[in-house]
């Protein structure tokens, strides 16, 4: 939609609707404020590409839809409470991946990064005897300088990131081997600070008031916000399209909560997860940090040039990443009881990967979001909760797997060519 | 003529065997445009370098506003006042119009972007400059190539420059779009900007610009006040056309003839 707009002469000393004080260009489609007129840009931005978390959420629904048909205990609080429990190891991973997807490079080592955080957990808190909170800690530690290890070679030596990784991908699992040497398997107590991570359920009344207090935030920081761009003379949104947003965040929150209630209670793993997503987000859209993460991600030369510190960047995004891996480790063990040669070594890292470019975070470096990790990571865990409730095995998950995500893909592809076309960018 | 807001004598430079620049003058006055002119190879990037500080010169003095400077790293010439919006106009596509008019400059409070500010003033910045964009939230990728190029020059001037370089502003455009480009140079004059255009066209360089400077195998061939000079007398000071064997020739000729005599 770019209109090829001429400069007018003189300054138009009307400070119209158009958002720029000249007189609106009568080419330019003027987005009404009335809810058809809303309804109306909407529908031409995701006819121009920009489809923003739609696809995801109609697959989700229908996802959900086709399970539910098929087995009717699909969509009972018991198993969608043990899902939500579930995504949150990968989807720690996957909220990692998403900040390298951004920067346009890839990170395979997450996987083998979250299996060696795991055993050096294990390894302290069980063999070495350390109290589990300090041993979550060094956990941490351990992914955050696996990560500024990987992203200093790839920043300052210039070795490309793809092939960092894959050393990383070797090098960890090889570690997290020797850590465990021969047992293989070192047990967790199920009553310490690390179990504690998968099987803490809050009581009804704390989910409540989780879902009042995210709510009410949103809405007095979005009506805040419109309330300064008023303020300073720029165009707000209008009551009609606030009240449409906070509903659509009300709507899945309390959903959530309610469903989750009828069983345990909000799991403490999902709340740290989507804790995760949403500061992440909060960091990406509304800090200078985001901004440079996004810039660099868009044109590395660009951002070179406006004086960002790009290798900085890079190594902290990398670093991010390898810390979010570790942390992704310990739910995992919490989960299992356990570490083991098993821990992250299989499936994780495609998962994770396929979970961000399936949530909607483009392949192609600087466009994409961290929510992502919470659409994608849900999507793949319905498939595998459902799969399993119909008692199919790993075989079929993994082809039908590798649809939703060549979908995905194809998806991006292909939106971002409608992207270019309407002019939206690539 | 006011003092001379950026004035370099005499500037040398050589890459190995190459004498890319032999002792060039240029001086830029507040409210001048000012077109190098020169051939592929005549030195106009390696000078437009030495006043960015990419490349500094080997030798030759550069004044600022009449007192000696030294140009050595690009932040020094951006602490002077010398804005440069090179070819490849390095805004980052895939964010908005306020994101990279602000990148590397945003205005925060405590890390946290504060994008009302922001997009407050990046409103007042394009309507200072009568420019007028379908919307400030769409990401760059979406404009056109002149619409991308007062992006650039107006990023530039966020850091209230006082000289303007700018290289080859209107190549691949259009021809509407070369015109809000040159319409937008001649704003920054009428703001008291030095401007340095670097360019191959001359239709451009006759449209905007107060003097041609023009570059030759690195050497200064001629300095002409646009208004008065012809086409063909700067095109001529471009290509060395009176630079050619007949004319040497001729020229030898008639000195060999002055000598008899």
């Amino acid at each position: 939609m770019a209109q090829q707009t001429p400069i007018t002469g003189k300054a138009g000393a009307s400070g119209g609707k158009s958002g720029i004080g000249v007189e609106p260009d009568p080419r330019l489609l003027v987005t009404q404020t009335s809810p058809p007129g809303l309804a109306a840009a909407a529908l031409r931005r995701i006819r121009g590409g920009e489809l923003g978390p739609l696809p995801v959420i109609v697959g989700l629904i229908v996802i959900c839809v086709v399970f539910q048909l098929m087995h009717e205990r699909f969509l009972s609080p018991q198993n969608l409470s043990n899902l939500t429990v579930q995504v949150a190891a990968v989807g720690l991973m996957t909220t990692g991946v998403i900040m390298v997807l951004l920067l346009g490079e890839i990170d395979l080592s997450i996987g083998s990064v979250a299996g060696a955080s795991a055993s050096v957990l294990a390894v302290l808190a069980v063999r070495m005897g350390v109290s589990e909170w300090l041993a979550i800690l060094a956990a941490i530690g351990t992914g955050l300088a696996i990560g500024i290890l990987h992203g200093t070679v790839f920043a300052k030596i210039g070795v490309p990131a793809f092939v960092v990784t894959l050393a990383g991908l070797l090098g960890w699992q090889g570690v997290q081997l020797q850590l465990l040497g021969s047992d293989g398997t070192i047990n967790i107590s199920d009553s310490g600070a690390i179990a504690a991570l998968t099987q803490t359920f809050f009581v009804p009344a704390f989910g409540w008031g989780i879902a009042v207090v995210v709510v009410a935030t949103f809405l007095v920081f979005t009506l805040l916000g419109e309330r300064r761009r008023a303020a300073a003379g720029l165009p707000a949104k209008p009551p009609v399209e606030i009240a449409v947003r906070t509903l659509a965040l009300a709507v899945p929150v309390f959903g959530a909560v309610f469903v989750l209630n009828q069983f345990k209670g909000v799991p403490l793993a999902f709340l740290i997860f989507v804790g995760f997503v949403v500061a992440f987000d909060l960091i990406l859209r509304k800090t200078r940090y985001g901004r440079m993460v996004f810039a660099v991600g868009g044109g590395a030369e660009a951002a070179r040039r406006a004086g960002i510190n790009v290798d900085a960047v890079r190594i902290s995004v990398f670093a991010l990443a390898s810390m979010l891996s570790a942390m992704g480790g310990i739910i995992l063990v919490s989960r299992s009881f356990s570490a083991s040669l098993d821990t992250a070594a299989g499936e994780e890292l495609m998962m994770a990967i396929a979970a961000a470019v399936i949530g909607g975070t483009s392949l192609f470096g600087g466009r994409g979001n961290a929510y992502s990790a919470l659409l994608g990571g849900l999507v793949l865990g319905a498939i595998t909760s459902g799969l399993y409730l119909l008692q199919m095995g790993t075989p079929v998950r993994f082809m039908i797997t590798a649809l939703v995500l060549l979908v995905a893909v194809t998806l991006d592809a292909v939106s971002r060519r409608t992207r270019r076309t309407h002019a939206r960018g690539g | 003529m006011s003092t001379p807001v950026l004035e370099l004598s005499g500037i040398s430079k050589r890459f190995g065997a190459v004498q890319a620049l032999d002792q060039v003058d240029l001086r830029v006055a507040p409210g001048e445009v000012v077109a190098l002119l020169g051939d592929n190879g005549a030195g106009k990037s390696t000078l437009v370098k030495v006043i960015a500080g990419v490349n500094p010169a080997d030798s030759g003095d550069i004044l600022w506003e009449g007192k000696p400077v030294s140009i050595g790293r690009p932040g020094d010439a951006q602490r002077l006042g010398i804005a440069t919006i090179y070819q490849d106009l390095a805004l980052c596509d895939n964010l908005d119009i306020v994101a990279n008019l602000f990148l590397g400059v945003e205005k925060s409070a405590a890390g946290i972007l504060n994008e009302v500010e922001m997009e407050r003033r990046a409103l007042k910045l394009l309507d200072s400059l009568s420019v007028k964009m379908p919307s400030l939230r769409v990401p760059v990728a979406s404009l056109s190539g002149g619409q991308r190029q007062i992006i650039a020059i107006a990023r530039s001037l966020l850091g209230e420059p006082k000289v303007v370089m700018l290289d080859e502003p209107t190549a691949a455009l259009g021809v509407a779009q070369t015109a809000q480009v040159l319409d937008l140079i001649e704003r920054l004059r009428d703001r008291g900007l030095g401007v340095i255009l670097i360019s191959h066209n001359m239709a451009d360089v006759r449209a905007v610009a107060d003097r041609a400077v023009v570059l030759r195998l690195g050497r200064n061939a001629g300095d002409f006040p646009v208004e008065d000079t012809s086409y063909e007398e700067i095109v001529a000071a471009i290509t060395g056309a009176a630079d050619n064997p007949v004319s040497r020739r001729s020229g030898r000729a008639s000195v060999g003839r002055t000598e008899e005599a």
